[in-house]
C-alpha cells in the first residue's frame, strides 16, 4: 500500500524528503554524516535561529533523497524554539519544510530507555519511520544484548543497528529507505496504552481533531494525547495560524476533559509520561538482556572522579583552557601574518595594473583591505572551533557546564554560557556563534549581549600602544609591573561590567521557573572524530565568511569613502591634511565637543570613528593622522609623535596617562566591531539585539571614560 | 503492598553513592514535567553520583544515564532509601 501522510501537500512530487530525529547526544549527526558524506549544507531556517542542515544521498536505484537533520529533542512536548521547530516539521505544521515522506529516528543503543521515550512518540505519528540503533559497539562492550527482531516487532517498525562512528550500517539504512519510500512503506500500528479514563478522554479529543483538521486518525490520536497532557503542547497547538479558527472550541474540549480526569483522580499532567515509560520499560524488558548491573561505575564515571573532582576538576579546567587560548594566540599568529601580507601583496599587484586614482584607491584600500579585515579573523575562528568541537564531541563541554553552573547562576545565567564567554576572550565572533548550545533562549540572548565585553584579541594592539606610550614600566612589590597590572585591570573591568549587565538583563525578562531550573544530560566520554571535527571547523569558517563577510565588506567601503572624500583641492597635500579635510576628519571635529569631557581630541575622534569598523583599525588610523607611514603599535615614531603632541593654544601635552586609561576603558566597553554586530544580527535573526548592543555598549563606554577622566582630574591626576 | 519502615528523604539529601527509589514528585511549585520526561518519576531507581565542586548542581544516574539538575529541583523529589 502507498502511504503518504495526508496532512502535507507536496509541491514537487518527485522530491523525496526524509527527516532525521533523535535525542541530543544520540549520535544523530554521525548518522547524518554517514548517510550524506560531504554533500551537506548548513544554514538557518528563515526567521528563527535554528540551524538548518540538509544533505543529499543517492540510493542504489539512483533515487536522490533530501535528508534533513532536525534539532535534537527529548520528547514531542516543545521546550525550546529548536524543539518546536522539529515538532512542527514532524507533525506537518512547518512552513519551512513540508511533505515529509519518511522519518529516521536515531536512538543511542547504550541509553535505550530514555531514547525510546521519543522513539515511541515518533512511531505514533502515522507516517513511515525507520528506527536506527546507533552506537551498537558500546552496547556490545558492556555485554548487553539487544534483540533487534523483537524490538522491531514491539515498535512495529524496521530497526537497523549501526555503528555510526565506524561507518557501519549506512548501506542497510539506505536499503531500508528505498523500501520505505516505495509501495512497501509501512506505518507502525504500535500505540501507547493508558488507563481507560485517560484513553477515553484522549479518544474523544482525537476524534474532534480528526473531524476538524486534515489529519489522519492515528496522527490525531497522538496529537490529542500530547495536547491533553501538556499545557505547553496545547499552547503550541493553539498558536498555530491554521488552528486559530476553532481554537476556542478545542481549548474548551481540553479543559472539560482535564476537569473530568481530575474528578476521577487521574493526573492528566503525569499520566501520559508515566504510561509511556511503563511501555518503554516493557519493551526493554522483552528485547534487552543486561550482563552487568546497571549501577556499576562505568568508564566515564571513573574518568569523572578526576575531571569533575572537587579540587582537581577546576584546576584541570583552567589548565586546559589556558593551554587552548595560548595555542590559539600563538598558532594563529603565523597564518594571520601570512594573510595580512598576502592581502597587502594582492593590493600591490593591483596597483601595477590600475592607474593611480580613485578606482585604484577604492579597490586597494576599500575592497581588498576590506576583504583582508575579514580573512584575518579566520585562523583564530578556525582554531577555536576546532578545539570547541573536540571538547563538545568528547563530552567534556557538558562537564564545564556542570562545574560552573553554580557560579553562572549567581549572575543570572547557567552553566552552558561558560564556553561562549571564554571563547570571547579570543574573539567575540566564535564566542557568539558558540551560544547555540544554550537551550534557554533568554540565557542565550544575555550571553550574546555580554560576550563582546570580554576583552578580545583585537583590543590588544590598542592596549599595547597606549600602555607602551603612557604607563611607566614601574615594578610593584618586586614582581608585578605597572603596565602588566594595567593590562590585567582592563580585562577585569570588562568582566565586572559584564556581570553587572547580565544581572540587569536577567532582571528584565525574568521567568522564575526557567531561571531556577537546569536540566542537562551528562553524556559518556567519547573519542572525537578528527574528520568531522575538521568538517565542523570548515563549516563555521564558511558561515563566517559568507554571512558576516558581506556586511564587513560593505562597511569597509563606506569607511574608506568617509576617510578619503571629499578630496582636498590641492592634490599634493600630506595624508594628515587630507584626512582632516575628509568626511571622517570633519566628523572627528564635529564630535570633538562630545568627546572632550573624556579627554579626547578630534584626532582620537577620527580614530574612534574608524575603530567602530574594527578596534585594531584605530592604530593604523592614528598612524595615518600623524602621517607616520607603516606604523604599528610597536613603532617608536608613532609613540613619539603622540607623546610630543601639544595643544595648539595652551601648549599642554594632549595625551597624558589619564587620557590613555580613559581611552582604554572606552575600548573595553564600546562595541567597536562590525563583525560582531553582523554575527549578532545573524544569530538572533533581527536587528533588535545588535542595535541594543551598540547603544548600551557605547553608552557604557562614554560613561565609563567620562568617570575615569573627570574623576581622575578631580583627584589631581592628568 | 509492603509496609516497611523505609527511610524517606529528598533527592537533594542523598549522599554520593547512595541510591533510592522515587516515591513522590511533589506537585505544585516543584513539579517539573521536563524532569519526568527525562525518566525521573515515581518508582524510578536513582543513584546520587556527586555534587559539582561549588556544591550545586548535582549529578545523578537514572535509567542508565547521567543527569544533572539543581539541588532546588531535587528538593521536590522524595526518595525511599
Amino acid at each position: 500500500m502507498i502511504m503518504k501522510t495526508d496532512l502535507q501537500t507536496k509541491s514537487q512530487p518527485q522530491e523525496i524528503n526524509v527527516a532525521l530525529v533523535g535525542n541530543p547526544n544520540c549520535g544523530k549527526t554521525t548518522v547524518f554524516n554517514l548517510l550524506t558524506g560531504l554533500k551537506q549544507k548548513i544554514g538557518n531556517y528563515p526567521g528563527v535561529t535554528v540551524e538548518k542542515k540538509t544533505g543529499q544521498l543517492t540510493l542504489d536505484n539512483g533515487t536522490s533523497v533530501n535528508l534533513h537533520d532536525l534539532p535534537g529533542l527529548y520528547s514531542m512536548i516543545p521546550k525550546s524554539r529548536d524543539d518546536g521547530l522539529t515538532i512542527d516539521v514532524l507533525t506537518g505544521n512547518s512552513e519551512y519544510l513540508s511533505g515529509l515522506d519518511l522519518v529516521i529516528a536515531v536512538a543511542d543503543a547504550g541509553n535505550l530507555p530514555r531514547n525510546l521515550y521519543l522513539i515511541t512518540q515518533v512511531v505514533e505519528l502515522g507516517m513511515p519511520v525507520i528506527v536506527v540503533l546507533n552506537m551498537m559497539d558500546t552496547v556490545a562492550a558492556v555485554g548487553t544484548e539487544i534483540n533487534i527482531e523483537k524490538l522491531s516487532a514491539l515498535l512495529d517498525a524496521p530497526v537497523i543497528p549501526v555503528i555510526g562512528r565506524k561507518g557501519v550500517g549506512g548501506d542497510a539504512i539506505k536499503k531500508e529507505i528505498a523500501k520505505q519510500i516505495s509501495s512497501q512503506a509501512k506505518i507502525s500500528q504500535a500505540a501507547l496504552s493508558t488507563e481507560s479514563q485517560f484513553a477515553e478522554a484522549a479518544g474523544d479529543l482525537g476524534r474532534f481533531i480528526a473531524k476538524n483538521y486534515p489529519v489522519n486518525s492515528k496522527t490525531a490520536q497522538a496529537e490529542a494525547c500530547r495536547i491533553l497532557s501538556s499545557e505547553k503542547a496545547l499552547q503550541a497547538w493553539l498558536a498555530r495560524p491554521s488552528n486559530r479558527g476553532s481554537a476556542p472550541q478545542l481549548a474548551q474540549v481540553v479543559a472539560d476533559a482535564r476537569a473530568n480526569l481530575d474528578k476521577q483522580n487521574i493526573s492528566w499532567e503525569m499520566h501520559e509520561t508515566a504510561s509511556r515509560y511503563r511501555w518503554v520499560d516493557a519493551i526493554c524488558q522483552a528485547a534487552v538482556t543486561h550482563q552487568k548491573a546497571e549501577n556499576e561505575r562505568n568508564f566515564s564515571e571513573r574518568l569523572d572522579l578526576i575531571l569533575t573532582n572537587r579540587f582537581a576538576g577546576p584546576l584541570i579546567f583552567l589548565a586546559l583552557f589556558t593551554t587552548i587560548f595560548q595555542s590559539i594566540f600563538s598558532w594563529a599568529e603565523l597564518p594571520m601574518a601570512a594573510i595580512e601580507s598576502g592581502v597587502a601583496w594582492v593590493g600591490l599587484q593591483v596597483t601595477h595594473f590600475l592607474p593611480d586614482g580613485i578606482l585604484q584607491d577604492l579597490i586597494v584600500e576599500g575592497a581588498i583591505a576590506g576583504v583582508g579585515s575579514i580573512l584575518v579573523f579566520l585562523p583564530q575562528i578556525m582554531f577555536l572551533f576546532f578545539f570547541l568541537s573536540l571538547l563538545e564531541d568528547s563530552g567534556y563541554m557538558a562537564r564545564t557546564a556542570f562545574l560552573l553552573d553554580r557560579f553562572m547562576r549567581a549572575v543570572g545565567l547557567n552553566g552552558r554560557s561558560v564556553i561562549p564567554l571564554l571563547s570571547s576572550f579570543a574573539c567575540a565572533i566564535p564566542g557568539i556563534m558558540a551560544t547555540r548550545t544554550i537551550l534557554n533562549s533568554r540565557d542565550r540572548i544575555t550571553t550574546i549581549m555580554i560576550a563582546p565585553l570580554m576583552s578580545c584579541s583585537a583590543r590588544l594592539p590598542v592596549y599595547a600602544l597606549m600602555i607602551g606610550v603612557f604607563i611607566p614600566p614601574v615594578t610593584i612589590f618586586g614582581f608585578f609591573t605597572l603596565p602588566g597590572l594595567v593590562l590585567l585591570s582592563m580585562y577585569l573591568v570588562g568582566i565586572v561590567v559584564a556581570i553587572g549587565v547580565a544581572l540587569v538583563l536577567s532582571r528584565f525578562n525574568r521567568d522564575d521557573r526557567e531561571a531556577s531550573t537546569f536540566i542537562m544530560e551528562l553524556p559518556p566520554y567519547r573519542r572525537p572524530s578528527l574528520k568531522w571535527t575538521s568538517l565542523q571547523m570548515w563549516e563555521r569558517a564558511k558561515i563566517f565568511i559568507t554571512d558576516a563577510g558581506k556586511i564587513i565588506f560593505a562597511m569597509s567601503i563606506v569607511l574608506w569613502f568617509l576617510a578619503n572624500f571629499p578630496k582636498p583641492d590641492n592634490e599634493e597635500v600630506s595624508a594628515s591634511v587630507a584626512i582632516k579635510h575628509s568626511f571622517a576628519g570633519r566628523l572627528g571635529h564635529a564630535i570633538e565637543p562630545a568627546i572632550e569631557p573624556l579627554g579626547f581630541d578630534w584626532k582620537m575622534g577620527v580614530g574612534l570613528i574608524t575603530s567602530f569598523a574594527a578596534r585594531e583599525v584605530m592604530v593604523s588610523a592614528m598612524a595615518t593622522i600623524y602621517n607616520v607611514e607603516g606604523a604599528d603599535e610597536t613603532s617608536m615614531s608613532l609613540r613619539e609623535a603622540m607623546k610630543n603632541d601639544r595643544h595648539p593654544e595652551t601648549g599642554a601635552p594632549i595625551y597624558t596617562p589619564l587620557t590613555a586609561i580613559s581611552l582604554m576603558v572606552f575600548f573595553v566597553l564600546a562595541c567597536q566591531c562590525m563583525s560582531t554586530v553582523a554575527v549578532v544580527k545573524r544569530e538572533t535573526n533581527s536587528w533588535r539585539w545588535p542595535i541594543a548592543m551598540i547603544v548600551y555598549m557605547t553608552a557604557l563606554a562614554y560613561v565609563g571614560s567620562f568617570l575615569v577622566f573627570q574623576g581622575g582630574k578631580l583627584l589631581g591626576f592628568g | 503492598m509492603q509496609l516497611r519502615a523505609n527511610k524517606m528523604t529528598t533527592l537533594s539529601k542523598l549522599k554520593p553513592g547512595e541510591s533510592g527509589v522515587v516515591n513522590q514528585v511533589k506537585a505544585g511549585n516543584g513539579y517539573d514535567p521536563d524532569l519526568m520526561e527525562m525518566g525521573l518519576m515515581n518508582g524510578t531507581l536513582v543513584r546520587m553520583v556527586k555534587c559539582a565542586p561549588l556544591g550545586d548542581p548535582m549529578e545523578i544516574c537514572v535509567r542508565g544515564y547521567h543527569l544533572v539538575l539543581r539541588k532546588k529541583q531535587a528538593e521536590a523529589i522524595f526518595i525511599e532509601k
